[in-house]
């Protein structure tokens, strides 16, 4: 597809959906959205590049493999479980290092924990695995078309 | 923790060979390095049921039925220690066999992925999530066929994956309806909610879907085509992997859900489950007497072996379901070691149809004698581990006077063996066609190895069979007794 219009739009929408995407995975704490939807978008995010600029500029923007970002984000889910089973002997409980509790029952701090690192993980899987899928069937499609023009 | 160490561990292999990509050694190292750590984890969670019994484990500390559980009792602990076992030597031997393509594309994080649905399978005490690693299973499983690229390839998984979809959508339902009438997903507390409810309608239809997933999971009679179809098209060390374990989680899970969760005693179900058990054995039976390529009739074979383990369920004596445990267990052995060997075959004669191979016998007697004993007891042979999961089943038919059963178990038994006769006189005697020098194929150690470790192991499951059916006789005492099982996990009250 070549159009300029796209093209340009492509590369002011790239960081709006990425930015998008990072906060609804930050909302999905509490409300609804979360790793799963956060990583949907982020791809989308990449598929919108892939269709305006080509499957190289695409690849680029990622700058990582598709199969490595997912592999990375496994091993965040896996550490996160693997957290809880540290502190607390429970394989996946939830660790919350920055979160006091106060005297009145109350609590303070920052909502980081093992939870996060989890739904983090899950982000990066969503992210890898729909952009290798979908590079995967470009190069297909690419292929059979340089296959017909030959 | 200890039990989620074999879910944990191929999860991390499977996401460090993937990060290795780069460099096949590498992956090779990582790949071998998780399956012998699985293979500890195993044996620790192995010694430790063997001598307190059942233990359980709660994900995120949420006490059951309301979390998680994964529990491990003895049938469990001795399918996961299987499953490191089968690991460890599929992946040495996928070092010789294996394309460095599939490689590429994925071998290694794939396989470990299965395994990581295997294990889980085995040791979750929860019938939803026992979906949820069904799911995993089929998905890699899908990949591991899929690599090979080619169009029979893709032929076998199109099947393959047609047939187990409408078996994950039959699961799914039987476990909503289970939860719509019971309340519950937690198998223990199922076993207590269900007691006495076996004649009612929604019971029966739930367990009537969950016969029907786990049955063609397991390729039982009549949804057994796709196993044949499929086994003999991936690279020999998927298929050893595939026919050593996936059928069997299908049986495990007949195993679990109709003695914990259902009481099917009296219910319709036992004269079902008898007549596909008989109708799977014979089809399997006649199917491995038609065909004429090597994995195409161990593929038949399998399904015949299925046939005795649902006939041990369907019998449902403690003796029945120990002769069923223990016909599990050293089919696993048998299975990779057939499977593996077919392997080394295929590359020493350069085909696996009959017709254009033999004379492994007179260029490598070494090796002909390490198929030999997988076979052997396949067939059921003396003194192998098959010929006394054969008897126990055997003397369970005739305790309960069941003279037809013994007789096609008997009768099935002989058809394997007449089976496995027809493998060894066209691959092993018969002259090769391409003359007494067709046969020069070098044979690596990380080829024979996995065939020897499993040949060793199933002489020694047969030989100190006392030890084996010992354990095999305490596994039938708790499947019909679970109430240990169900104290484990719920904590006091029983």
């Amino acid at each position: 597809m070549n159009s300029l219009i796209l093209r340009t739009a492509s590369r002011l929408l790239l960081p709006l959906i990425l930015v998008l995407s990072v906060f609804v995975f930050w909302r999905g704490h509490n409300e609804p959205g979360g790793g799963f939807i956060g990583g949907l978008l982020a791809a989308i995010a990449f598929a919108l590049v892939e269709k305006a600029q080509g499957l190289e500029a695409a690849r680029k923007a990622l700058h990582f493999r598709p199969q490595s970002i997912a592999a990375v984000g496994l091993g965040c889910t896996v550490l996160g479980g693997l957290w809880g089973a540290f502190a607390y002997g429970y394989f996946l409980k939830g660790v919350w290092p920055l979160i006091e509790k106060l005297p009145d029952g109350s609590k303070t701090g920052l909502p980081f924990g093992s939870i996060m690192l989890f739904d983090f993980g899950v982000f990066l899987v969503v992210l890898g695995g729909v952009c290798g899928i979908l590079f995967a069937l470009e190069d297909v499609v690419a292929n059979e078309r340089d296959d017909k023009e030959d | 923790m200890l039990l989620f160490w074999p879910i944990v561990i191929p999860l991390l292999t499977a996401v460090l060979t993937l990060l290795a990509w780069r460099s096949t050694e590498m992956q090779r190292g990582i790949s071998l390095m998780g399956a012998l750590a699985l293979l500890l984890a195993a044996l620790a969670i192995f010694s430790q049921v063997v001598e307190t019994g059942p233990v359980s484990a709660q994900a995120g500390g949420w006490p059951a039925p309301f979390g998680i559980t994964l529990v491990a009792d003895l049938l469990s602990a001795i399918m996961v220690l299987l499953t490191a076992i089968v690991a460890v030597t599929v992946v040495i031997f996928s070092f010789s066999d294996v394309t460095v393509e599939e490689e590429h594309f994925g071998f290694h994080p794939l396989t470990h992925s299965l395994l990581t649905g295997i294990c889980g399978a085995f040791l979750t005490g929860d019938i939803f999530n026992m979906y949820v690693w069904f799911e995993v299973m089929l998905i890699a499983s899908f990949g591991l066929l899929v690599i090979g690229g080619g169009k029979t390839q893709f032929d076998g998984t199109v099947k393959y994956v047609g047939l187990n979809l409408i078996a994950t959508v039959a699961f799914i339902a039987g476990v909503g309806l289970l939860y719509g009438t019971a309340g519950a997903l937690n198998m223990a507390d199922l076993h207590g909610k269900l007691a006495g409810r076996s004649g009612e309608a929604v019971v029966l239809a739930s367990a009537a879907f969950l016969l029907f997933a786990f049955g063609s999971k397991a390729a039982l009679f009549p949804v057994y085509f796709w196993l044949p179809a499929s086994y003999h098209t991936p690279a020999f060390s998927t298929s050893a992997l595939f026919s050593a374990l996936l059928t069997k989680v299908g049986v495990y899970a007949m195993l679990r859900v109709f003695t914990l969760v259902y009481d099917i005693d009296g219910t319709v179900f036992v004269p079902i489950l008898i007549v596909l058990a008989v109708l799977t054995m014979f089809f399997g039976a006649m199917g491995a007497l038609s065909q004429n390529s090597l994995r195409r009739v161990l593929g038949y074979s399998i399904i015949a072996s299925i046939g005795f383990m649902v006939l041990g369920l369907a019998i449902g004596t403690p003796l029945a379901l120990a002769g069923a445990a223990f016909y599990l267990f050293q089919d696993v052995l048998v299975k990779t070691g057939l499977f593996l060997g077919a392997g080394v075959t295929a590359r020493l004669t350069g085909s696996e149809l009959f017709a254009r191979s033999g004379g492994v016998w007179r260029a490598r007697a070494g090796f002909s004698i390490l198929f030999l004993i997988p076979a052997l007891s396949l067939a059921g042979v003396p003194p192998f581990a098959g010929f006394w999961a054969k008897l126990l089943l055997v003397q369970a038919a005739l305790d309960t006077n069941a003279w037809f059963l013994t007789f096609a178990a008997l009768a099935t038994g002989f058809l394997l063996l007449y089976a496995m006769g027809r493998v060894w006189a066209a691959v092993f005697w018969s002259a090769h066609p391409g003359g007494e020098s067709a046969i020069t194929a070098p044979l690596g150690a990380t080829s024979l190895l996995p065939v020897a470790v499993i040949a060793i192991l199933v002489t020694y499951l047969g030989l100190s069979a006392g030890t084996f059916v010992d354990l095999a006789l305490r596994v039938g005492a708790e499947l019909t007794d679970p109430s240990a099982y169900v104290q484990t996990v719920l904590g006091g009250a029983p």
